[in-house]
């Protein structure tokens, strides 16, 4: 091919007939996807920063210092909600903890059984709400949570008491929002867990149970602390994937997280913040906005680097 | 008790089954209740909820699909998500070939620096990405979807071809190159033929975000014509929500083609979209 190439052939092409190619050679090839990475995603995470210390209005860009992180944590209105929202967030990620990410264990322990049958029909049912879209998952659960709908089936089984407007309890309303958001995710811990389950050499499971470990002491000191890697990541995801949850709030309750912002969490502050405009003034204050968006970085740093640590140091 | 603790009956594994069952209930009864409820009429949905239909009521979807723009945003959709996918494909794959064999310092940086991205909630740069796009013009369009989405896609699927790429030998490589091949002509000859298992889970694991996303298309786009399948539903949920029968046409047919599609292939599904354990 080289040799046929003749001299119209481009450097690019020329270039690529060196053994080892210097690296302006590979720029070709890395730059067009590099480029819109840094311009779609790098850039505009970085720039948000500074963005955070401008007063942005109508036609107004005015460098501020950190005028915007003192409003946010003073204005009596704006730290109430932010406060709230934040505690929120926490029982969300603790919910997701305890129900998603518990039962996701527990289900791949179960199935990673070797003699158990029908692993793989169980699999595709249980991964199969994660392919939906949270937006349809929350419509639905709303819509069956409705008492005037399905009320009459529980009045009909002499449970009537179970159908209420849980929806509209301000102390139910989030942990059943959370229930639904576990609902859809389970699959993914499931089988992540599965997979790493799976890794663990058949030589160690046979030992352990020669020994005579079995059932709970065998996932406590053998399976559990091989798959902590993963264990971590998926604490690093669930809690990532918190403050960014918007999706299943805003389609059972609304942006506003009613009833009385009980139901409010990060990523609808910071919607209605930024981008929607917050209640009474519905203008929404790009400031402000990018100010929150940094605490939220900051946060997820605070909490994902030690993790990370933590959990990969043997992997 | 001697007979509960036979090999045999231990290996039915009994409880485990139960368990099982019982959460299979749970996963698909609500999805049963969307299918069986949107095949009933306006009022029918309140005599027996949990029922099949006593007649099969097609007007729901025949009315979803002539009388609104349903159709339009789920073509609005399809388009996004394919161009997306492609472009994240092919510029990962470039990207990729590029950082697997180029050897150097600033390689490894520059491959730290886009798998870091794997990690970053694009949400939180929103405020930026609404300026960007409107000083682009393509506010209220498609198109402003697409690079955000190719962005968020791209560092994955650098993460899984590079090593991917590195697993080939390199002996497949340079026997080409001693003949004659040029680094383009290898990687369309001998790379991308086999990098189909490792696309294919990039292309799952980035289908179902793109899908499914709501937030992009919300900030960007208010115009009915642009509106993607997600944003679209959104409108029509407000519209319908008199009759819960046709919102319920409505959410099964967005929800229908990802659920076919898992359907003919789960196992793929399954790989890909926990390819997020393997980041670490």
């Amino acid at each position: 091919m080289a040799q046929s190439a003749g001299p119209r052939r481009s450097r690019i092409f020329r270039g690529g007939s060196d053994i080892n190619p210097s690296w302006h050679y590979w720029m070709v090839y890395l730059l067009p996807g590099l480029l819109i990475y840094i311009f779609f995603m790098a850039w505009p995470l970085v720039d948000s920063v500074r963005v955070s210390f401008y007063q942005t209005g109508e036609g107004i860009r005015r460098f501020v210092g950190f005028s915007n992180y003192i409003t946010l944590f003073t204005d009596p209105i704006l730290k109430e909600r932010f406060w709230g929202a934040f505690r929120h967030t926490w029982l969300f990620f603790a919910i997701h903890m305890c129900v998603q990410n518990v039962l996701g264990i527990f289900f791949a322990t179960i199935l990673t059984n070797k003699t158990m049958r029908g692993v793989r029909a169980y699999q595709i049912i249980l991964f199969l709400p994660v392919t939906l879209s949270i937006l349809v998952t929350g419509y639905l659960w709303k819509l069956l949570l409705n008492p005037v709908w399905t009320g009459s089936v529980f009045e009909s089984m002499g449970l009537g008491f179970l159908s209420q407007p849980y929806l509209g309890m301000e102390n139910i309303a989030l942990p059943v929002i959370s229930l639904v958001s576990c609902w859809q995710w389970v699959g993914l811990p499931t089988m992540m867990f599965f997979a790493a389950l799976q890794g663990i050499s058949e030589e160690v499971i046979e030992a352990a149970s020669l020994e005579g470990c079995s059932g709970w002491q065998m996932f406590r000191f053998i399976q559990l602390p091989l798959i902590m890697p993963i264990v971590g990541i998926i604490a690093i995801l669930t809690f990532v994937n918190n403050f960014n949850a918007f999706d299943v709030v805003y389609a059972m309750e609304g942006p506003s997280g009613p009833p009385n912002y009980s139901t409010d969490i990060i990523g609808t502050f910071f919607y209605r913040l930024g981008i929607a405009g917050e209640h009474p003034v519905a203008i929404p204050n790009p400031g402000l906005g990018a100010t929150l968006a940094t605490v939220i970085f900051v946060m997820l740093t605070i909490f994902v680097v030690p993790t990370l640590i933590k959990t990969q140091r043997e992997a | 008790m001697k007979i509960f603790k036979s090999q045999r009956v231990q290996n039915m594994h009994i409880p485990s089954h139960i368990i099982l069952v019982v959460w299979s209930f749970i996963v698909l009864f609500p999805i049963y209740i969307m299918i069986v409820n949107s095949f009933k009429t306006k009022f029918s949905i309140y005599d027996n909820p949990f029922g099949l239909p006593e007649k099969w009521n097609f007007k729901n979807y025949q009315y979803v699909f002539t009388n609104s723009d349903f159709m339009g945003y789920f073509m609005n959709s399809i388009l996004v998500v394919i161009i997306s996918l492609a472009l994240t494909l092919a510029l990962g794959a470039f990207a990729a070939y590029a950082l697997a064999n180029w050897k150097g310092k600033a390689s490894n940086l520059v491959f730290f620096f886009i798998v870091a991205g794997m990690m970053l909630p694009i949400r939180i740069a929103s405020i930026r990405l609404i300026q960007i796009v409107k000083t682009l013009g393509l506010l209220n369009t498609i198109w402003g979807l697409i690079p955000i989405y190719v962005a968020m896609g791209f560092p994955v699927s650098v993460f899984i071809i590079t090593a991917f790429i590195r697993s080939v030998p390199g002996e497949l490589t340079e026997s080409a190159f001693i003949d004659g091949a040029g680094r383009l002509k290898i990687f369309f000859v001998i790379i991308l033929p086999l990098l189909k298992p490792a696309m294919a889970t990039v292309a799952i694991y980035n289908l179902v975000p793109f899908w499914n996303d709501l937030w992009f298309p919300l900030l960007f786009i208010t115009d009915e014509k642009s509106k993607t399948l997600l944003l679209g539903v959104t409108r029509l949920f407000g519209q319908y929500q008199t009759d819960w029968s046709r919102v319920l046409a409505v959410l099964t047919l967005s929800a229908l083609p990802v659920i076919i599609l898992y359907l003919l292939m789960s196992s793929q599904f399954i790989k890909g979209l926990t390819a997020g354990a393997i980041k670490g």
